[in-house]
């Protein structure tokens, strides 16, 4: 293939040392753009390269370990590599989700930051066909106790609201977590899922020599230029001064945009779709181009653009919002115009699919930019980094926890204190600020394990969660992802999904860190192994790395959005006990496993310890026992045990989720005797974080049913107390220590925390 | 019943309550806010979203749109309407109803279910339910707070038109019960001809179990039955 000679635009600035540089380009990197193009690259071409070899386009970092994870099923379609994963759900349907990171825009602008995100997500499921029906939001920030923490709190779950009201698809789950490992760079990852039959399915890709490219959507502005390359590098005190580099949104333009393109992937009057999000014109055009083997010719001139004097570079680059490019059909042109035009939207012509595999950009007649497309995709650098553990978080993990067993405190006080503690107390705050019941599917809304959206027309739904504890990754990269991915799971099956497959969303620091990459590397392989056995494989996602304020990474966070399947309504289960007089019962064991705990943190100020630990056959025997319990119409609610451990989830189940008129509406909290026989210190029993283990309850005939169920798994059950009414309090006996807690305090606190904590917040 | 569901660019409840009136047994028709005539419909209903973006105010863009000479001709001439959150904005923005919808006392969305009491039961669109009842349904919406000077208030309370008011599980109007601000707790009000109806929460969202609650249902039934005398059914 041969590049022809381009000569620079006036104006351009000359190539140097340093220009490269701040284009995030490393020298060996600018060697093969040279060995590529045979010549100089002009500006506009260094920019290109820039945006679609940074880490956020082009994963060189990351692409070869994630070559590890499963990608494949019998019910996967689509995996890694388009806009969206898409598995197949039977009854001729198909779903399409994925979720994507936008934290460092949130860190500077969280509202915008955190609208765009979402914006950008829906895209990507809507491009490829299918209508959006869900939104869950992965959210981790520092201790509310800072002003610019709760600012930066308030901004985001706004953001994420708004964007989601307006185009009207409901929010159904995610989770949040607080600390002060995420201070400085809070994360921000939204996942979106979408339905379509599975013969509606289109893809990025630039098909059929000779079709046009159109612009679709809002005009090209100069807001977001490398924005991917932003992403790409750590925050300093200098990143406020990248506020213009963050996106602006426009939901309405969305909603609209989101009809039409429907509307024309149906019409078949287009060949292939894609949203400009990262890098804008230039990844969607280079990568529609890369995965049909053509290449494109677009004009600068021709791109409908905000303001006057926009360079090509600016044009390629900008990463203005709610836009797409489509590839029509040729003499469709007119026929895709007026779909458009239905829903007050403009479409132009801007170029042309070609046959000889270059990305060329012209400026009306001259060629300011040629560069052979694979290159710019499949020929990004990759690279395998040095990977060692820190060994400052290894005596973090090493240290003897052992004090604890013998500490003299009050149970009754510290489950006061936990459930008040933000990670553990109600996110009613958070999600009542989003329209969690529009377009009328949403079955189980936020607040239990897992979101639940029924399929009109079947008898099934849907179920999807996030789920990673940041903390144990920082203390053990290994388990802790371990634990992200079983839980993930045991969330889907405590209300009655069978998991079924995974995107990811791994947010990391700056992998060039050996101690970085070590967490990286770990995770990834973690994640594969967690996956393969529960067949749930990762059908695409997202890197984000760099998530470091001066020098400080946050706590590695692989988060995983995990989709189920369930094969009847009713077989919805939710996690609030519901009629007093049922029996309780505990699935798994209770150990001795106090590390990197919630207790640690908020009683003790402490991130250390060895986290707990997972047993991937064990967990899954578990979930299997736990689906047929289910499936047999044998539960009133099943909770999974998690942060704050036992005493926790049983409180969490007897309060509900309180998603309804308060608590005063009829929704009453239920109260639960306890008795726990285990020989095990007070503090672990009560608190520990041990992993494989639900809480379910049911009718107290039925107790027999349900544990003979789990004995036939290999799982080890047994009653362990009493659903009873709310007056007749919160109590836990074990051995060697009793908890005694009024049921409406708990309420109080459980429910009151954030708000309370956010009170006199500045409204953002 | 024919119902003509007008669909404003940014509404999004506008498909949730074609598959409640069709549930109920009732012929839904989109209308295309570029539409100037309704056609031969028996109500016309105006779904919840933002439209135009809730650009300018709630609901003001929307009072322009061609389709909307054609609504405040039906409702003269007696036809029922129904506006359901942001088609409530629509109706106030409008004139076809009194007063207005304000940013919500939180200054945040509000989205939960609510517990409504019927004040209400002689209307058209509140006949199957008993005053006094108490529905729950969600609300969402971040323009909420019903205002009006007290002379309207007064005149709605005793004229019978304020046909639902937030409440708590025991039936009273209690502030914490109220999620928006709302003056006298209004959640829903009728217009004096009795033809024109308005309400923030959404009865759409609770017409089946697996929703939640089923209260939303009477509404609806209320309208058919209007419009199919027994015997019809």
């Amino acid at each position: 293939m041969t590049v022809a000679r381009v000569s620079p635009r006036e104006g351009d600035p000359p190539i140097t040392a340093e220009l490269v540089e701040d284009h995030g380009l490393s020298p060996s990197e600018y060697e093969r753009i040279l060995r590529i193009l045979g010549r100089e690259p002009t500006y506009t071409e260094l920019g290109v390269f820039s945006a679609m070899w940074s880490e956020h386009c082009g994963y060189k970092n990351s692409k070869r370990l994630l070559g590890l994870l499963p990608t494949v099923a019998p019910w996967v379609i689509q995996g890694p590599g388009e806009n969206a994963g898409v598995i197949d759900i039977g009854d001729g349907l198909a779903l399409a989700f994925k979720i994507e990171s936008h934290n460092h825009p949130s860190a500077v602008e969280p509202y915008q930051g955190a609208a765009t995100g979402v914006g950008g997500i829906l895209r990507d499921v809507f491009t490829m066909g299918a209508r959006p029906i869900a939104i869950l939001d992965s959210l981790r920030f520092g201790d509310l106790d800072s002003g610019r923490v709760r600012y930066l709190f308030s901004g985001v779950v706004k953001g994420v609201g708004d964007y989601g009201n307006c185009v009207g698809v409901p929010n159904i789950g995610g989770e949040i977590f607080f600390d002060r490992g995420y201070e400085g760079n809070p994360i921000v990852n939204a996942m979106c899922l979408g339905l379509m039959k599975a013969e509606d399915l289109i893809k990025g890709e630039a098909e059929g020599v000779g079709n046009p490219l159109m612009t679709v959507g809002a005009r090209t502005g100069r807001d977001g230029i490398h924005g991917a390359t932003f992403a790409s590098e750590e925050l300093s005190d200098d990143s406020q001064a990248r506020r213009p580099q963050v996106q602006v949104g426009d939901p309405f333009t969305e909603k609209l945009l989101l009809e039409a393109s429907l509307e024309l992937i149906k019409s078949g009057h287009i060949t292939g779709i894609q949203d400009m999000g990262a890098a804008g014109i230039t990844s969607s055009a280079s990568e529609m181009a890369g995965r049909s083997g053509n290449g494109v010719e677009i004009d600068m001139e021709l791109v409908p653009v905000r303001e006057p004097g926009m360079t090509p570079y600016e044009i390629l680059l900008s990463e203005s919002q709610e836009r797409m490019l489509v590839v029509a059909k040729s003499g469709s042109e007119s026929a895709v115009r007026e779909i458009l035009a239905k829903w007050e939207l403009k479409a132009e012509e801007i170029g042309r699919v070609t046959d000889d595999g270059l990305f060329r950009v012209r400026e009306g007649d001259r060629v300011v930019a040629e560069i052979p497309s694979l290159t710019l995709t499949e020929g990004c650098p990759t690279y395998e980094r040095e990977g060692v553990e820190s060994e400052e978080i290894r005596e973090l993990r090493c240290q003897d926890l052992t004090r604890f067993n013998t500490a003299d405190t009050d149970p009754s006080d510290v489950l006061l204190k936990l459930i008040a503690s933000p990670n553990i107390a109600s996110k009613r705050w958070i999600y009542g600020q989003y329209d969690t019941t529009v377009r009328t599917g949403t079955a189980v809304r936020p607040g239990g394990d897992a979101g639940v959206v029924r399929l009109r027309g079947t008898n099934r739904a849907i179920a999807a969660t996030t789920d990673c504890n940041g903390r144990y990754v920082y203390l053990n990269p290994r388990s802790g992802t371990l634990a992200a991915v079983a839980e993930a799971a045991r969330n889907l099956v405590c209300v009655g999904a069978l998991p079924t497959a995974v995107t990811n969303n791994l947010n990391f620091g700056n992998p060039l860190k050996p101690h970085i990459y070590y967490q990286f590397r770990e995770a990834v392989l973690a994640m594969a192994e967690a996956c393969k056995l529960f067949e749930t494989p990762v059908t695409g996602g997202n890197v984000s790395f760099y998530n470091e304020t001066d020098g400080v990474a946050i706590y590695p966070t692989p988060v995983i959005g995990m989709v189920g399947v369930l094969e009847d309504v009713d077989h919805i289960t939710r996690h609030a006990f519901r009629n007093a007089g049922d029996t309780i019962i505990l699935l798994g064991d209770n150990t001795e496993e106090l590390g990197a705990s919630e207790y640690l943190y908020v009683m003790e100020g402490l991130v250390a310890g060895e986290p707990p630990t997972v047993d991937l056959f064990g967990e899954r025997q578990l979930q299997h026992a736990v689906l047929a319990m289910i499936r047999e119409g044998l539960l009133q609610s099943a909770h999974d045990v998690s942060e704050g451990g036992l005493a926790c989830a049983l409180v969490e189940s007897a309060l509900g989720a309180g998603d309804g008129a308060g608590v005063e509406a009829g929704e009453s909290p239920l109260g639960v005797r306890v008795t726990l026989q285990d020989a095990l210190p007070v503090l672990p029993l009560l608190f520990g974080e041990a992993q494989g283990r639900v809480v379910v309850s049911c009718d107290p005939h039925q107790a027999d049913e349900v544990l003979v169920i789990g004995k036939r798994h290999g799982v080890p059950c047994r009653a362990i107390g009493q659903v009873v009414p709310s007056d007749e309090g919160f109590g836990i006996d074990g051995r060697a220590t009793s908890l005694e807690a009024d049921v409406e305090l708990l309420a109080e606190l459980f429910f009151g925390a954030i708000p309370n904590l956010m009170d006199g917040a500045e409204p953002s | 019943m024919r119902v003509a569901i007008v669909t404003f660019p940014g509404s999004n409840c506008d498909y949730d309550l074609y598959k409640c009136v069709q549930l109920v047994g009732g012929a839904p028709e989109f209308r295309w806010h570029r539409d100037v005539e309704l056609g031969e419909v028996d109500v016309v209903m105006l779904p919840g979203g933002f439209s135009y973006g809730d650009y300018l105010r709630a609901g003001a863009i929307a009072t322009m749109s061609p389709i909307m000479d054609a609504v405040k001709d039906f409702a003269k001439s007696g036809g029922p309407v129904l506006g359901i959150c942001n088609g409530f904005q629509m109706l106030c923005e409008s004139g076809l109803l009194p007063g207005a919808l304000l940013r919500n006392r939180s200054l945040l969305f509000a989205s939960q279910d609510v517990l409504l009491r019927v004040e209400g039961a002689s209307s058209i669109f509140t006949q199957d339910y008993q005053a006094g009842q108490i529905l729950r349904m969600p609300i969402a919406h971040a323009e909420g707070n019903y205002y009006a000077d007290d002379e309207t208030l007064d005149r709605l309370e005793s004229e019978g038109r304020v046909l639902f008011r937030y409440a708590n599980a025991a039936g009273k109007t209690v502030d914490s019960a109220n999620p928006n601000g709302s003056a006298r707790s209004i959640a829903g009000i009728v217009s004096e001809s009795g033809n024109v109806m308005g309400m923030m929460p959404h009865p759409e969202r609770a017409v089946e179990p697996i929703l939640g609650s089923v209260d939303g249902l009477g509404l609806f039934h209320a309208l058919l039955k209007h419009f199919a005398p027994l015997g019809a059914l």
